[in-house]
């Protein structure tokens, strides 16, 4: 495919139905960033009530319309906000935003491919994400509100509007957007397969890819084989509302009347929820840990330590990710048994993950760390990781999720690895590769300042919640004032939301850096961090094709930094060895063991 | 008018950070410098940072300890709540080190290896060696961790056997309030089903049937005796709700369509936590626990646990369905 240079005239074909995946990995970014922004003020809104219970305030007044009155969030509305808060957060800003921008920003520049092996399948992938997130905020402005019934959105509450009011309009429409998400994932992923397989260039072997792209390989691979199941889900839940069947429904009596379904069950739904629900926090995952890795390697100017049991314990966290779903239904009313299989595989995925850690530790030591704020987020990701994953211990152990299920426990342990780890490997991604997506550089003054008031405050946030759910206050309560043993308890609220605002407010700092630099930042050079990946061979300025002239072969793995003779002086004479310099004469590649 | 002077203040914030980042890139620029390039001082006094941080960190999780362990639930009111509170305590001393040293290690590392034009990184990429110390280590700690929490599972999910005296009672959950029907002397549960709801026979009570002859309804608290280990059944007559009795250390969802069960033995009394906590109005309680509607946060019932003879004398003076 060679060189296209006629899109010039056509704005349309340039800009708003680009197939060219650089342009595509923008959309997703900033439509990301929007509803992840949406979801931050929701989340700002909440912690309001819950910091100070039932006071009045005029933002509430000014933002939620009729849903409040004089200023205090109606109690069902509060958790049509949390409800809408999770969803947006997991699905739009850390699936799509953050695979949809660096899977197709990075994989064909680090693989050597002139674009994604369907541009076309691409583009539809951007628009039907779009389209599904124009109609999820639209459910926001339906009569009743919007879905409500928690972003796990369970039957019978999410079937039955007479239970909740979000459960009627607001949640078809939630159920519409989201099978028009789901078709807009699939096809991302299977082009990002496709691509990876079959698109490499020449000497680019699968044991020479940088770790992002195993990272988006697996990650696409999970998404092709799990959304699938939550697509029928709610299917199913479609059907049970609104034509009559009982696949999730029965013995109900509500609203001083027994319904006419019978035989369903709830915990199907479950069952078929979570099948997605867990492979789905890996999706949320992993590619923030393949970004980690190339981060972290790059910036310690250091290869990248046990880069194959990466791969493995990449290739092991996905495999297990299938198999340990009901541990979000250790007390469903599921058979026991299925319990004890539970744990033990959820335990076992703890292995893979303590050796990321370790690794990183590694990469890390005897390292010549350079700190731009890519890698403070990267060294940030790091610690939150270990934080959120050990308090899985708890939550795994079946005996032990008895008394820890659904309280501040588990909103503690899931935002801080996906919060928290999954964000900051975001955030570390669009700095690091700003001058790949936009050709200007971000300020690092700023991005410091942005990563040390998100990182304090987010610990502020959450590391309390781990006590409250100890005390056993549960989650998705609107007040905790109406029982005495949680009176304590209130002022704790007080201290996470006060750290909230704060955190909120520094995001903004990230967002004018953001649009500062892309429209007037310095103008990057090819190779800004002196890195051996792909994307920094090609030039600074955007066009179809990635490279004038041949795709570069590929000769080495990624990892060459640093690397010396037996005098002790740098190959090449330089710390860093692109893919690109051909092996010497008695050199052997750092990818082969 | 707020809304405008926000919005103002916004707008010259926005203008002004944007000549200070015009000027700070041109001051670089007539240094002879590059704005984004971090120099090795900058790098340094961010690696400092980072070495406070871990003082930070590590010191805010201690004080937090200080301050909010002690809001921890009590001591545990029923009897296959120790093994549980056992299990918690290992677990948490297991991973209260492992979050504290490799964020020491973590973050010193950050500060001792930042860079310096004197140092050449090491190209160190593998090791089998470590690779596999630190895979066999957290397996190993992991298997105590699941046979230790497998087997309390295994015991606590397990149904009263018939033959032990227990307390039978079933637990309904609607939007929004309990339900307790305790089975009385013949110890079996009528029939029930939400078509037979109406007016008093608020859970669907088949009064037809023998077994509901002396079942008896109890709203607002219900009690328990000390000592003698209650079998739960859960039922749900609109939405999926969850029983949540924290000092008991159980908890099971309340699924409509379905019953579900969950047992302990309690082996405190009302009075006796009372003294514990400190607290002469301190009252178990049974919360919901599963999002289920605008009152999800105020779904609750007193528990009272008390003797033998005091449970005998306030379950008398329950009405029977049928009275």
């Amino acid at each position: 495919m060679s060189t296209h240079q006629h899109h010039t005239k056509d704005f349309l074909f340039t800009y708003v139905f680009s197939t060219d995946h650089k342009m595509i990995s923008k959309q997703f970014l900033i439509t990301g960033f929007l509803m992840g922004f949406i979801g931050l003020i929701m989340s700002t809104l909440f912690r309001l009530q819950l910091g100070w219970p039932g006071e009045s305030f005029e933002i509430v007044e000014l933002l939620m319309g009729s849903w409040q009155e004089n200023g205090v969030m109606n109690p069902d509305k509060y958790l049509a906000l949390v409800t809408m808060h999770g969803t947006i957060m997991v699905f739009f800003l850390l699936t799509a935003g953050l695979s949809g921008t660096f899977s197709n920003l990075l994989i064909p520049l680090q693989i050597g491919a002139r674009d994604m092996a369907s541009g076309f399948l691409n583009m539809l992938s951007y628009w039907f994400f779009f389209v599904s997130s124009v109609i999820m905020l639209i459910s926001l402005f339906v009569e009743g509100g919007s879905a409500s019934a928690g972003w796990t959105i369970y039957p019978p509450l999410s079937a039955l509007p007479q239970a909740i009011p979000g459960s009627g309009a607001g949640m078809t429409l939630w159920l519409i957007a989201m099978s028009i998400f789901i078709v807009s994932s699939l096809i991302g992923s299977l082009n990002y397969i496709v691509t990876v397989f079959n698109l490499r260039t020449k000497g680019m072997s699968m044991t020479r890819l940088p770790l992002t792209i195993w990272a988006f390989l697996l990650t696409a691979v999970l998404g092709v084989l799990s959304f699938p199941v939550l697509l029928s889900a709610a299917l199913l839940l479609v059907f049970d509302r609104s034509f009559g069947t009982s696949f999730y429904l029965s013995d109900i009596y509500i609203g001083g009347q027994v319904l006419d379904h019978s035989g369903g069950s709830p915990i199907l739904f479950e069952h078929l929820f979570w099948f997605l629900g867990h492979p789905e926090v890996y999706i949320v995952l992993l590619p923030a840990l393949g970004i980690t890795s190339e981060i972290i390697s790059t910036m310690s100017r250091k290869p990248i330590f046990g880069y194959r049991a990466m791969i493995g314990s990449m290739m092991a966290i996905a495999f297990l990710s299938f198999i340990v779903w009901g541990h979000h239904m250790f007390l469903t009313g599921m058979n026991p048994f299925l319990g004890s299989v539970f744990t033990f595989t959820t335990l076992l995925i703890a292995i893979p993950s303590a050796v990321k850690v370790f690794n990183y530790l590694t990469t890390l030591w005897k390292g010549n760390i350079v700190f731009t704020p890519a890698t403070l987020f990267s060294v940030g990701l790091v610690s939150t990781f270990i934080s959120g994953g050990v308090t899985g211990l708890v939550l795994g152990n079946s005996a032990l999720d008895i008394n820890v299920h659904d309280t501040y426990f588990v909103i503690g342990h899931f935002h801080i690895v996906m919060g928290l780890s999954a964000i900051f490997g975001m955030f570390a991604g669009v700095y690091h590769w700003f001058p790949k997506l936009f050709g200007r550089m971000m300020n690092n003054k700023l991005g410091n300042v942005h990563f040390w008031f998100t990182i304090v405050c987010s610990y502020g946030v959450f590391f309390p919640m781990h006590f409250l759910g100890f005390a056993g206050v549960p989650r998705r309560y609107y007040t905790f004032s109406e029982f005495p043993m949680f009176e304590e308890m209130i002022s704790i609220n007080e201290f996470i939301s006060i750290f909230a605002i704060i955190a909120m407010l520094a995001q903004l700092v990230f967002f004018f850096n953001f649009v500062y630099s892309a429209l007037r930042g310095p103008k990057a050079p090819m190779n800004p961090w002196r890195a051996n990946s792909l994307e920094w061979t090609t030039p600074v300025e955007h066009f179809h094709g990635n490279w004038y002239g041949e795709i570069p072969t590929v000769y080495r793995w990624p990892y060459d930094y640093s690397k010396v003779d037996s005098n002790g002086d740098y190959l090449y004479g330089e710390d860093f060895i692109p893919q690109t310099t051909p092996l010497g004469e008695n050199e052997k590649d750092g990818g082969e063991h | 008018m707020m809304t405008i002077v926000v919005i103002i203040t916004a707008i010259l914030i926005v203008i002004v950070g944007s000549q200070l980042l015009k000027i700070a890139e041109l001051k670089a620029k007539s240094k002879g410098e590059l704005i984004y390039e971090v120099s090795e001082k900058q790098g340094k006094s961010q690696a400092v940072i980072l070495l406070i941080f871990m003082f930070g960190l590590i010191g805010f999780f201690f004080w937090q300890m200080y301050a909010w362990y002690g809001l921890r639930l009590p001591v545990s009111a029923s009897a296959h709540g120790e093994a549980i509170d056992y299990l918690s305590d290992v677990t948490f001393l297991i991973i209260t080190p492992v979050f504290l040293l490799t964020h020491v290690v973590l973050l010193w590392f950050c500060f001792k290896y930042a860079y310096s034009s004197k140092r050449k990184a090491l190209f160190f990429s593998h090791s089998n060696k470590l690779e596999t110390v630190w895979t066999v280590a957290p397996a190993l700690v992991l298997t105590v961790l699941i046979l230790m929490g497998l087997t309390s599972w295994n015991e606590i999910m397990t149904p009263v056997p018939s033959e032990t005296e227990h307390v039978l009672i079933e637990l309904t959950g609607q939007q929004f309030n309990w339900t307790a029907r305790y089975a009385g002397d013949d110890k079996k549960l009528g029939r029930s089903h939400v078509s037979l709801i109406e007016g008093v026979n608020g859970t669907g009570v088949d009064l037809s049937d023998v077994d509901a002859k002396d079942d008896k309804l109890v709203k607002g608290e219900f009690h328990l005796p000390i000592g003698v280990p209650v079998q739960f059944v859960f039922r749900s007559l609109d939405v999926i709700h969850s029983a949540y009795l924290p000092h008991f250390r159980a908890q099971m969802n309340c699924v409509p369509g379905i019953t579900t069960q969950f047992n302990f033995t309690p082996t405190i009394t009302t009075e006796e936590m009372r003294i514990k906590v400190g607290n002469d109005e301190f009252n178990y309680v049974l919360l919901c626990n599963k999002i289920c509607g605008a009152a999800h946060y105020n779904m609750q019932m007193d528990v009272i646990v008390e003797s033998q003879e005091d449970y005998d004398k306030w379950l008398a003076e329950q009405k029977t369905l049928v009275e």
